[in-house]
């Protein structure tokens, strides 16, 4: 009862003076509108860019270093225990890039809760002859379909088709960058020198682009087969296994516990690129700038407005008062109206601001660096919807408050005396 | 002998605003229940201070304020604004409708205030208030759309919605020409005299106060004969 009685009596002040509250509540909905429209485009682009790096990079990896031995033979032995030993010159032993016991270790790893999928790979360092010209290159042999499960191998193939490279034996594919050095078209046959001299016939089989130009001009795939054939190596033969997790925030700690039980180097994916975390929290942190601002504005534009109206309708609170409503109803009249301004331009505003990215999601985006995008991206998070929806209602009760207060402190002797 | 229902104890008050001046000097009077009242005096004397104390509006008094029997001398803003709302009804100089609302939810606000019956029953008893007053035709008109002598009787409608103990007016024919004048006195009389009603009119018209029950008249902020 007492609620319907204010919101009504709100309502007719509201109404009353129509088309101010129509320009409040628009500054709402336009700050609201940008905001929604900055962060979904502005997150979409970030998701973008770091799916670039991200979706191409095991969450974990485990791999073989180089390195000289950790513990050289003089400090193990009995003689020199209390000796300081100093060894110059050290050397790296010679130990194969090949992970020992690969098969075990990936059965342990499938069966661990915490990860999603692995995908074994080769890498091998390779020359591709070109008539009498070698340009170097990298060849990774991969598991195509577990590849394409977990890092999306299938989007960055750009012409040809992906699972050819299983089907077809001895096929590549070729980074899009390498195909154009060796003037290789799909159906060619290419020829590769391993560094050890082997050589072996390959069929070009589909273009790959990472976006990344890089990478695209050095970097091929072929099945993992056809590398340990390249390699001359045994079926079991694996330099790499990459590691993709539920939860990524786990990897730092994984990594480690991975390396004490298998014996391998671990690299996480934090401390592999830990620069696009920065890059995308700080545009986020500038979107949220940019939103926040924008509502402020339009909070002063409420408080001007209420302000206003409270002086116009001072005879209005008067009486209100003298006929028995108390300071705290009059306050909550002029709450009721700010929040009212708040949540319906609020409301338009997130609904524009859904169609303003919709929009601009349908705008052509064509770069040659980004295959699989064809428009500009968009994120639309229901996160930034609620957010946007908080902030235009506390906003607006902040624009509200000072003076919704000042109209309950009004002593209605001085204005009745007055008149 | 009537219930007393309105109290001042040695009510003084002072302005200091540029000087302090006493403008109310220890009033003290009655009021009973169906008592006709009026304050009279001349411009300055303090009447409509005094009477914007007895309201309970204007808190800033020395003295003691009994409305009902109840001390109001120390009672919260919210407690006060529910005593004017079921206990006292105003009728100013000026109407102070509301030109949002129709005549009729105007006179039906102060009574969602207080929300003792259900809307349908105040909106059938704001109708009856008008009728008495002979303009339930303009029930549905806004306010604006009113003559003055209209609108006064629309203030004093809404004045009567809560059935208030006491109806007080600051000068309510202040504005009104003679027929206007006659008219609410005429009300006010048989609010008076059918009705029971208990009112107290500060007016400086000396011929309208003659025709009241009984005259409280005011002078330099003393009470010289009641």
């Amino acid at each position: 009862m007492k609620i319907k009685l204010i919101t009504s009596v709100s309502k007719s002040l509201l109404l009353a003076r129509w088309k101010q509250t129509l320009v409040a509540a628009v500054g709402v909905t336009f700050s609201i509108t940008m905001f929604i429209t900055l962060l979904s485009f502005m997150t979409g682009l970030n998701d973008m860019l770091d799916s670039l790096i991200l979706n191409r990079t095991p969450h974990i990896r485990l791999y073989n270093e180089i390195q000289p031995t950790k513990q050289q033979p003089v400090s193990l032995s009995e003689a020199h225990k209390n000796d300081y030993n100093f060894i110059r010159s050290i050397k790296p032993k010679n130990e194969r890039q090949e992970i020992a016991n690969s098969g075990a270790i990936m059965s342990a790893l499938k069966k661990d809760q915490r990860v999603m999928g692995i995908a074994p790979k080769i890498i091998a360092q390779v020359f591709y002859n070109v008539g009498s010209v070698d340009l170097t290159g990298v060849i990774n042999g991969i598991d195509v379909e577990a590849e394409n499960k977990l890092f999306f191998f299938d989007d960055y193939v750009t012409e040809g088709n992906y699972i050819d490279l299983k089907n077809i034996p001895n096929s590549i594919v070729l980074g899009k960058g390498a195909a154009e050095k060796m003037l290789a078209n799909i159906g060619d046959v290419i020829q590769v020198t391993t560094a050890k001299g082997e050589r072996l016939q390959l069929k070009v089989v589909g273009y790959f682009q990472s976006g990344i130009q890089d990478i695209d001009k050095v970097q091929s795939y072929c099945s993992i087969a056809t590398t340990q054939k390249l390699l001359g190596e045994s079926n079991t033969y694996i330099t790499d296994i990459q590691i993709k997790l539920y939860d990524m925030l786990q990897a730092p700690a994984m990594a480690l516990e991975f390396q004490e039980l298998f014996g391998t180097e671990a690299i996480d994916i934090q401390t592999a690129n830990s620069q696009f975390e920065t890059g995308s929290s700080i545009r986020t942190l500038i979107s949220y700038a940019v939103g926040i601002t924008l509502l402020i504005v339009a909070g002063f534009g409420i408080y001007n407005i209420l302000n206003m109206m409270i002086y116009e309708k001072m005879d209005s609170i008067a009486i209100l008062k003298a006929t028995g409503f108390s300071g705290r109803d009059v306050n909550r009249i002029f709450i009721t109206i700010a929040l009212s301004i708040g949540f319906f331009g609020g409301a338009a505003g997130l609904l524009f601001g859904f169609g303003l990215s919709s929009l601009i999601d349908q705008l052509p985006f064509n770069t040659a660096a980004l295959p699989t995008i064809k428009t500009y991206p968009i994120n639309y998070n229901p996160k930034y919807y609620i957010i946007g929806g908080l902030f235009s209602i506390v906003t607006t009760y902040l624009a509200g408050f000072f003076p919704s207060r000042k109209a309950s402190k009004i002593d209605p002797v001085i204005i009745i005396r007055g008149k | 002998m009537e219930q007393i229902i309105l109290e001042a104890r040695k009510i003084s008050k002072y302005f200091h605003d540029p000087n302090t001046i006493q403008v109310l000097k220890e009033i003290s009077f009655e009021m009973r229940k169906s008592e006709f009242v009026s304050v009279i005096g001349k411009s300055g004397c303090g009447k409509s201070t005094l009477l914007y104390i007895l309201s309970t509006m204007d808190t800033d008094y020395e003295g003691e304020l009994l409305i009902n029997g109840e001390a109001m001398r120390g009672k919260k803003e919210a407690a006060l604004a529910l005593v004017r709302n079921k206990y006292i009804g105003f009728v100013f100089q000026f109407h102070y409708l509301l030109n949002e609302f129709s005549v009729l939810r105007n006179v039906m606000l102060p009574g969602l205030k207080l929300a003792e019956y259900s809307e349908a029953e105040i909106e059938s008893r704001a109708y009856e208030k008008l009728k008495m007053l002979g303009i339930e035709s303009e029930a549905l008109k806004k306010p604006n759309q009113l003559s003055g002598g209209q609108k006064q009787r629309v203030a004093i409608a809404r004045a009567l919605i809560n059935d208030p103990l006491i109806i007080m007016g600051d000068e309510p024919t202040g504005n009104l020409d003679k027929k206007n004048t006659e008219i609410v006195f005429d009300i006010f009389k048989e609010l008076a005299e059918t009705y029971h009603q208990s009112l107290l009119i500060v007016t400086h018209d000396n011929e309208f106060a003659q025709r009241t029950h009984r005259i409280i008249e005011m002078e330099d902020g003393k009470i010289i004969r009641m």
